[in-house]
């Protein structure tokens, strides 16, 4: 087992810069997940700590060890390809043995290490077809075999379930962290899925533009997000962003609930009136606007099913944030800011 | 495309066949375009081919006016002659020893070619050029180069003191020497389709495949005999069946260059034919001999496109 780090690390291809001074490092044994949007840089951070690309400058360290000039074979990584990247012409078995026949181990060894690694991922009975006799949730377990079958120190995913359909793809999450918890083998992930990564991730690094915009906890990057962008990239709908007297609001529309709802607080009523409805079974998203003492702003709000008060597009109502709930961003750089009265920035 | 059997704007359309009507009709098109290639096909290849099965098992002559059926008396005829023995191991070292040559380098300028470099586009047109000047001009400058007094080989042995300054090779006179010059100019010639096809065959692998290799500690040598080659192996197999049925077949370089000479040493079953058959005028047993090896090349290329079809990958 070990650490990854990286030490201001770049890459650029000709005039643009994919990964832009990036400092990370994980934990022992921890899953930390790279996310981002494509072409945020987050698959050129994996292949420079692979060391399948090289970084124009900064330090990449496994274990402590600058491993900038090593191979990505002397570097102790395992690593899983979106195209799970099996060799379509060597069968399940030749597969997940191909590592350590790269190692010489003996032919006795190799057959119990695959038959462990198969068993593992309970493709036991399919070692002896060719990848494309394989469904893709079948492929993806071999190519998680392969990579766990000479016990690497560190595993590094690029999006190993988006080929999966939705369905399988909940069920491949929960048993890749079952699995990844058992072993306890550091684990790097990266996805745009902001799902995968909140259920996922132990942390989560957060990149845009080839930079890490926050790297926290789910819980830390969900509600106490570092600037804009961050809030708005988590969420679905993402947060909601008020322009104040000098500063930026946001609140996340699952705390934006009618009056009814919170009957006890003394929060300041914000009229809302709603335009669009959309039922979507557990939650109601309600879209509209604010009005006045409000700018006159576009905002989302997601009531649970548990919150039946009746809503009509094109009714105004009056709706609530409590003050916890609120969060403030600098109005130009948009990093966090300090709380303030929220009635202050809107009299 | 179906139309609708009779009504009556269909009866009218179908007396007025213009070409705007023929082009959305499938069943007469595709037979259209398609009739000057299986014309030529018929004139050019086929009626040659079995003109030349017929003559095979006749008594014809260049001279003679009769044609009598012979059954296999001239085949086993072209086995007694030596002649024919010593063209028949020629033809499988020529072919054999060019194709050898052409895979490994061909495998070798490819993978060279798929690396990023300055200048490529340069270096793909040189190995591209051989193939396209006309092979008997090629051939010809290659006469030149091998001529026993003004060889530029020679001249470069001698200015370099690898032979002494008086000494010469004699490229295309010594029976070895002969051989080696035929098979190089072979090569030289055969390379640049060889490349090419490889050079697609390499870019068709997926780069993940090539990552994946590398990330779980292949060598160089691991990852091309293991990952690589039997990725290439179906296209490489269409080179390869190229290469040996042009080796086996074509006589451009070799009549070209020596003429079967010295002493026979370069004759092979192409040149053979060519030479009994037309310059000879012994037309049945010319045809015998090339037909000779008609059977292990069908045979060879039916075990080569079944390999390369069983080697396909998805």
């Amino acid at each position: 087992m070990a650490t990854v780090e990286t030490r201001n690390i770049r890459k650029s291809f000709g005039s643009v810069q994919a990964v832009n001074g990036v400092d990370l490092s994980t934990k022992e044994g921890e899953f930390l997940v790279l996310l981002g949007s494509s072409g945020c840089g987050k698959t050129t951070l994996l292949r420079m700590i692979a060391g399948l690309e090289k970084p124009t400058s900064g330090e990449v360290l496994i274990a402590g060890e600058v491993v900038n000039e090593m191979p990505p074979r002397a570097r102790k990584i395992a690593m899983v390809f979106q195209s799970y990247a099996l060799y379509p012409h060597m069968t399940v078995f030749k597969n997940i043995a191909f590592p350590l026949k790269a190692q010489r181990m003996g032919t006795e060894a190799i057959r119990q290490k695959v038959e462990w690694a198969a068993g593992l991922f309970g493709i036991e009975l399919l070692l002896h077809r060719k990848p494309r006799q394989l469904s893709g949730g079948e492929r993806q377990r071999v190519a998680l075999a392969r990579a766990v079958v000479r016990e690497p120190a560190v595993f590094l995913l690029d999006e190993p379930l988006s080929n999966l359909d939705a369905k399988l793809r909940a069920s491949a999450r929960d048993e890749l962290q079952q699995f990844q918890r058992r072993i306890g083998t550091t684990t790097i992930y990266v996805t745009h899925d902001q799902v995968e990564a909140m259920g996922l991730g132990d942390r989560i690094a957060v990149m845009q533009h080839g930079k890490v915009r926050q790297i926290g906890t789910p819980m830390e990057v969900y509600d106490e997000p570092a600037d804009t962008f961050v809030a708005a990239f988590l969420g679905s709908p993402p947060m909601n962003l008020m322009e104040g007297k000098d500063c930026l609001v946001g609140f996340r529309p699952e705390h934006f609930l009618p009056k009814e709802a919170f009957p006890m607080t003394g929060a300041a009523p914000v009229p809302f009136r709603v335009t669009r409805l959309e039922y979507l079974g557990a939650d109601r998203l309600l879209y509209g606007v604010l009005e006045r003492p409000f700018p006159e702003q576009k905002v989302i709000a997601r009531l649970p099913s548990t919150v039946s008060i009746p809503i009509q597009p094109g009714e105004r109502y009056e709706f609530v944030v409590q003050e916890k709930d609120l969060r403030f961003f600098d109005r130009d750089a948009g990093h966090r800011t300090e709380a303030r009265p929220l009635v202050a920035q809107f009299a | 495309m179906k139309l609708v059997q009779g009504t009556a704007p269909v009866k009218v359309a179908s007396r007025r066949v213009t070409f705007a009507h023929l082009r959305d009709r499938e069943e007469w098109l595709g037979p259209l375009m398609i009739a000057p290639a299986i014309l030529y096909i018929v004139l050019v290849v086929g009626f040659p081919f079995f003109l030349a099965i017929y003559y095979s098992f006749s008594d014809i002559t260049l001279g003679s006016r009769s044609l009598g059926f012979v059954g296999l008396k001239n085949f086993a005829a072209v086995f007694g002659n030596t002649n024919f023995r010593t063209a028949l191991w020629n033809t499988f070292v020529f072919a054999v020893g060019s194709q050898l040559l052409v895979l490994v380098l061909a495998n070798m300028l490819a993978l060279a070619l798929l690396k990023d470099f300055r200048g490529k586009w340069f270096f793909r047109l040189l190995i591209l050029l051989p193939w396209v000047a006309p092979i008997s001009l090629g051939t010809i400058g290659w006469l030149w180069i091998l001529d026993s007094t003004y060889s530029v080989i020679n001249w470069t042995l001698q200015a370099l003191r690898i032979i002494g300054p008086k000494a010469r090779l004699i490229w295309l006179g010594v029976p070895y020497l002969a051989m080696g010059s035929i098979i190089t100019v072979h090569v030289w010639r055969l390379l640049p389709l060889a490349t090419v096809i490889i050079l697609a065959g390499l870019s068709s692998i997926p780069r993940d495949i090539h990552d994946a290799a590398q990330v779980d500690g292949a060598s160089f040598w691991r990852h091309y005999f293991q990952i690589t080659m039997p990725l290439l192996l179906p296209v490489a197999m269409v080179a390869l069946l190229f290469g040996v049925v042009f080796a086996f077949t074509d006589m451009t370089v070799i009549y070209v260059l020596t003429r079967g000479g010295p002493y026979d040493t370069t004759q092979v079953l192409a040149s053979l034919a060519f030479f009994t058959g037309v310059v000879g005028g012994d037309t049945a047993e010319g045809a015998a001999i090339s037909l000779y090896l008609f059977p292990l090349l069908l045979a060879v290329a039916i075990a080569f496109l079944r390999i390369a079809r069983r080697s396909e990958v998805t």
